[in-house]
């Protein structure tokens, strides 16, 4: 499958990047990591790619780690639709003091606007 | 989160518990605040434990036992403030406020056999007059936009939307004066 996971730096979108690496290793996914402008991520893009790039090297895995700028929901949509990939992955939210998850504005706009199936990983 | 926002004007005067009342099917009902005890504690699990999952919100009640316990432990921690409204032994509904920075998050439960019963007023307003005794300052919740019956209670008492931007809505109170930061000459708003 063709697979491209969108990560920011968020805690829950560095979850998603290892589930989805080690999920590659297991059923030979065509990866490609994109790692995207989150305003609300404490994480710089570099740190983010650099540490994108261990997961990967880590894994064995020949994936594609790839810098994405510009507003990250619609480069996201715009990409998984232009290079025809199966799946979007993408964290699966943060989790208040109360415990109530709540969906990030990325992950909001690409469900409401994406051809492409996305998963979310918890 | 400090970026949250929350109406200039103070809230009105809530009652502290404890607070009795009769509600719309003629149940007594008591508002008291959670006093740690193991039999308070094993009547929420209970309740949480047949708590319809249909009437979840944002992944909270969670499901099991198991889980209903860790998620306690955690709401019911010494820096968080609980209310529970005990029909007889049981528990009808919970209120808890769990502290997020400078503020407070709110979030309540009202058992199926009880509500559309006028208990969720009762039990907020008792929450709120709890806090506001502790001189709480702000407190912030996210509602889901479909619950109309919840985002109308919360205007009612006198939360005001604060981003509606997202799949939930986010409302904030102010319950006391203060910026509920310990040095009030730093100012925070930008």
């Amino acid at each position: 499958m063709k697979v491209l996971c969108g990560i920011g730096g968020s805690d829950d979108s560095l979850r998603a990047l290892d589930e989805t690496v080690g999920r590659a290793a297991v059923a030979n996914d065509d990866l490609t990591v994109a790692v995207v402008d989150n305003e609300d991520s404490s994480v710089s893009p570099e740190d983010v790619m650099r540490r994108a790039r261990d997961a990967v090297d880590e894994s064995g895995v020949d994936a594609d780690v790839r810098r994405v700028e510009g507003d990250p929901g619609s480069r996201l949509v715009e990409i998984a639709e232009r290079e025809a990939f199966d799946e979007i992955v993408l964290g699966g939210g943060h989790t208040s003091p109360m415990g109530k998850i709540t969906i990030g504005p990325i992950a909001e706009f690409v469900l409401l606007n994406a051809k492409t199936s996305v998963r979310l990983v918890r | 989160m400090s970026d949250r926002r929350y109406p200039e004007a103070v809230a009105d005067a809530f009652p502290a518990p404890p607070t009795e009342f009769t509600d719309r099917e003629d149940r007594t009902v008591e508002v008291r605040v959670y006093d740690g005890s193991g039999d308070d504690y094993e009547s929420l699990v209970e309740m949480y434990d047949s708590f319809d999952p249909a009437d979840r919100a944002q992944g909270i009640p969670p499901g099991g036992e198991k889980r209903i316990r860790e998620w306690l432990d955690a709401i019911l921690a010494d820096d968080c403030h609980n209310v529970i409204a005990w029909c007889d032994d049981d528990v009808a509904g919970h209120a808890t406020l769990v502290p997020d920075g400078d503020a407070y998050e709110l979030a309540i439960f009202v058992h199926q056999t009880y509500q559309r019963a006028g208990i969720g007023t009762h039990l907020i307003r008792g929450l709120l007059g709890y806090g506001q005794a502790e001189g709480i300052q702000k407190v912030w919740l996210t509602v889901e936009r479909w619950n109309r019956a919840a985002v109308s209670l919360y205007k009612k008492i006198g939360f005001e939307t604060s981003n509606a931007e997202s799949f939930e809505l986010e409302m904030g109170l102010r319950l006391n004066e203060g910026d509920g930061e310990s040095d009030e000459t730093d100012a925070d708003e930008s």
